[in-house]
């Protein structure tokens, strides 16, 4: 029942820059209202100890490229086409099977919402314990206690020992979050996703999950992909920015270059939508007009372009043809149409000072 | 917005006259039964335990706080849609504290409340026509174009097609839903409107679509808001004064600048050391506040100063006194024993 791509497996392409190196990633799904293109030309690279922030708003993709790399949609319907290499195996083309083995050891996922990530009716530290067992199978019984204990202990629950016997719902918002990457750390992996991983969090709770995040990195080294629309936290942790819209990359930098210097007009748009703590926003808000499209009629060409302020300024090619990702400046990426000469004087002229 | 007279005066918002909502040692308690049978009372789950706090015809009051503050509580009651169990609210000089729901039908006009979720607060069986003016027909307001003109106009003032009147509410997006439940608010042109978090299940792009339109209707109707948030980014661009919540009691409130340049309460430190900005540099620099531990229970808060048990400060005057809410400049209200500005942002 894969809709993987069978034939010719071995593709003729060149050996991965980066740890994780996804390249031209695409997944649709087939269903009765027509195709939906939910990731449709991805690609972007990820080395250990490093962070990259995917923003999007809903419907951007940004989930499913995450669950595509942890290979959760092999053997439903979904069309997946590209490249995902990490440390040297591909994973698009590779065995389901191969593929488990890999998720919740080499890589793991924290959900957004750990109440309905968790399982209700068995008790926290036996979820965790399993999740050892799964990749550990000679491990001794109470070799997986004491690890799960020890991974509790590590992101910060207090008399671990005792909550391992706990169930979630006994656990309070923040704790549920900890003990989600207790079992995500369980079997150090060297890639850790993070979906939404602080929206369902109070702010200082939040703070304390970011902590945690960061100093976990520190400690093994993993690489952290944190998808989020909250442009704060992203700021925060974020060694690398991806801005998605309508399945495709819209801008993809280092973080000092997407904040300080933004090219694409979406992210304009994102950063004048923002309210920010540290300061009063002139009077009003600058929202983007209209809303994400759909991903089964996503936009002829530029899928931003009927929401974009510039179409006017380039003309017929926003609708008709697709914008490739190009260099800017050092590893800055931008898909428009817009000249980098007018982006940077309707930068400096038009954003910059509202912001 | 204390108990001294001469600093409630203080407090009293620019608009000269009475204040438009009073609020005085509010509080609400949810009893915690036990037993099969017989139930009998083993606790209170103290939602709501002292609050004060006044709102101007025209401005808006920002209340921020993280769960289990009471937020949402207090928004409840100040609409009436609860009973107080103790202290009062005098909406435009009525005591509407514990009167009937009977008695309070009329003065649904004048309040009215925005919910959190777009998705349950509208009825997915009725259409958009019947959600914005089944009020108006519930309270025999006849608009003299008809009520069908009237929700049009609605749906317009708010962004929305009028032509979309027999839609439901699933063919819209969440914004638009939100638009839907703000042209309801409207219908019977309140002063007052409770917004509980309008906007924090909204899209970024969203969401500042929905503050504009906040903002232009309250300039264009005169609108007071009571907008209830966690964001305080969110609240720092809508609000004219803010107070601070903290397990059922305000902790600091005061003017919008003079609170978010020179807070002085250590809750509403670690809160705003918590809020990430948008600006790297700045969050690398940034001193950072962990606040320990967990929220107390409701059911059981900490004696004296509801925060000493996180408070890195805390001392056993802390443990022992509770710290009433008082100015420490005319407007600046603190609850606090060893109040000192701190900058975090």
């Amino acid at each position: 029942m894969s809709a993987v791509i069978e034939e010719a497996v071995t593709p003729p392409s060149p050996a991965p820059r980066a740890f994780l190196d996804v390249r031209d990633l695409r997944v649709h799904f087939p269903t009765d209202d027509g195709l939906v293109k939910s990731v449709d030309g991805i690609s972007f690279q990820l080395d250990r100890n490093q962070t990259l922030g995917i923003v999007g708003e809903s419907g951007s993709g940004k989930s499913v490229t995450s669950q595509a790399i942890l290979g959760l949609h092999k053997g439903t319907t979904a069309r997946i086409e590209g490249e995902i290499w990490l440390d040297g195996e591909e994973l698009v083309h590779a065995d389901a099977d191969d593929v488990r083995r890999l998720r919740g050891s080499k890589m793991a996922m924290i959900f957004q919402d750990p109440l309905s990530a968790l399982h209700p009716y068995f008790k926290v530290g036996a979820q965790i314990s399993e999740a050892f067992q799964v990749h550990h199978p000679d491990a001794s019984r109470q070799e997986r206690r004491d690890r799960a204990i020890e991974m509790l202990r590590r992101v910060g629950i207090p008399n671990p020992d005792k909550r391992y016997d706990d169930y979630a719902h006994q656990f309070s918002g923040g704790m549920r979050q900890r003990a989600m990457i207790a079992m995500a750390l369980v079997n150090d992996p060297s890639l850790l996703i993070a979906d939404e991983p602080t929206t369902a969090l109070d702010v200082t709770v939040q703070a304390q999950i970011i902590d945690l995040m960061v100093d976990l990195q520190e400690e093994f080294g993993s690489a952290i992909i944190i998808i989020t629309h909250d442009l704060g936290v992203v700021a925060e942790i974020a060694d690398d920015v991806l801005v998605m819209y309508g399945g495709r990359a819209a801008e993809y930098g280092p973080a000092d270059e997407v904040f300080y210097r933004p090219e694409h007009p979406y992210a304009w748009g994102l950063l004048g939508s923002v309210t920010r703590l540290d300061r009063v926003r002139e009077e009003r808000l600058r929202p983007i007009p209209g809303t994400p499209p759909s991903l089964i009629s996503v936009p002829s060409g530029c899928s931003f372009h009927p929401r974009c302020p510039y179409a006017s300024r380039v003309g017929a090619r926003c609708r008709t043809d697709r914008p490739d990702l190009e260099e800017t400046t050092a590893d800055h990426l931008v898909a428009c149409h817009l000249p980098p000469a007018d982006r940077a004087t309707i930068f400096r002229d038009e954003i910059a000072p509202t912001l | 917005m204390s108990t001294s007279t001469a600093d409630a005066s203080a407090a009293a918002p620019s608009a000269g006259g009475a204040p438009l909502l009073q609020v005085s040692k509010l509080k609400k308690h949810f009893p915690v039964t036990r037993g099969i049978f017989f139930q009998h009372k083993v606790g209170a789950v103290q939602a709501v335990d002292g609050v004060d706090l006044t709102v101007a015809s025209g401005e808006t009051l920002g209340v921020v706080g993280e769960s289990g503050c009471g937020k949402s509580t207090l928004g409840r009651l100040i609409a009436r849609l609860l009973e107080p169990t103790d202290g009062s609210i005098i909406f435009d000089g009525r005591d509407i504290s514990h009167i009937s729901m009977r008695e309070m039908r009329p003065l649904r006009r004048d309040v009215q409340m925005i919910f959190q979720d777009p998705f349950s607060s509208l009825n997915p069986r009725h259409t958009v026509g019947t959600i914005v003016g089944t009020a108006l027909e519930l309270q025999n307001m006849k608009p003299p174009q008809g009520t069908k003109k009237r929700v049009q106009e609605l749906l317009e003032l708010v962004g929305l097609n009028p032509e979309h009147y027999n839609r439901y509410p699933h063919e819209f997006s969440g914004g638009q839903r939100q638009r839907i439940g703000v042209a309801r608010a409207l219908a019977l042109q309140p002063k007052l409107i409770v917004a509980d978090e309008p906007v924090s299940a909204l899209d970024v792009s969203i969401q500042a679509q929905v503050i504009n339109l906040l903002e232009d209707l309250q300039n264009e109707f005169d609108l007071a808001y009571l907008f209830i948030a966690h964001d305080l980014s969110v609240v720092r661009h809508m609000a004219d004064r803010v107070a601070v919540m903290y397990l059922g009691q305000v902790m600091e409130s005061a003017d919008r600048d003079t609170l978010y340049e020179h807070p002085l309460h250590p809750y509403t430190h670690a809160l705003m050391s918590a809020v990430p900005v948008p600006d790297p540099a700045k969050e690398k620099s940034r001193e950072r506040i962990l606040l320990s531990g967990d929220l107390p229970s409701p059911i059981n808060p900490p004696p004296a100063c509801r925060f000493h048990t996180r408070c890195w400060k805390a001392t056993e005057l802390c443990r022992t006194e509770k710290p009433e809410l008082r100015a420490i400049t005319p407007g600046h209200l603190v609850a606090c024993h060893y109040p000192e500005e701190r900058h975090v942002t």
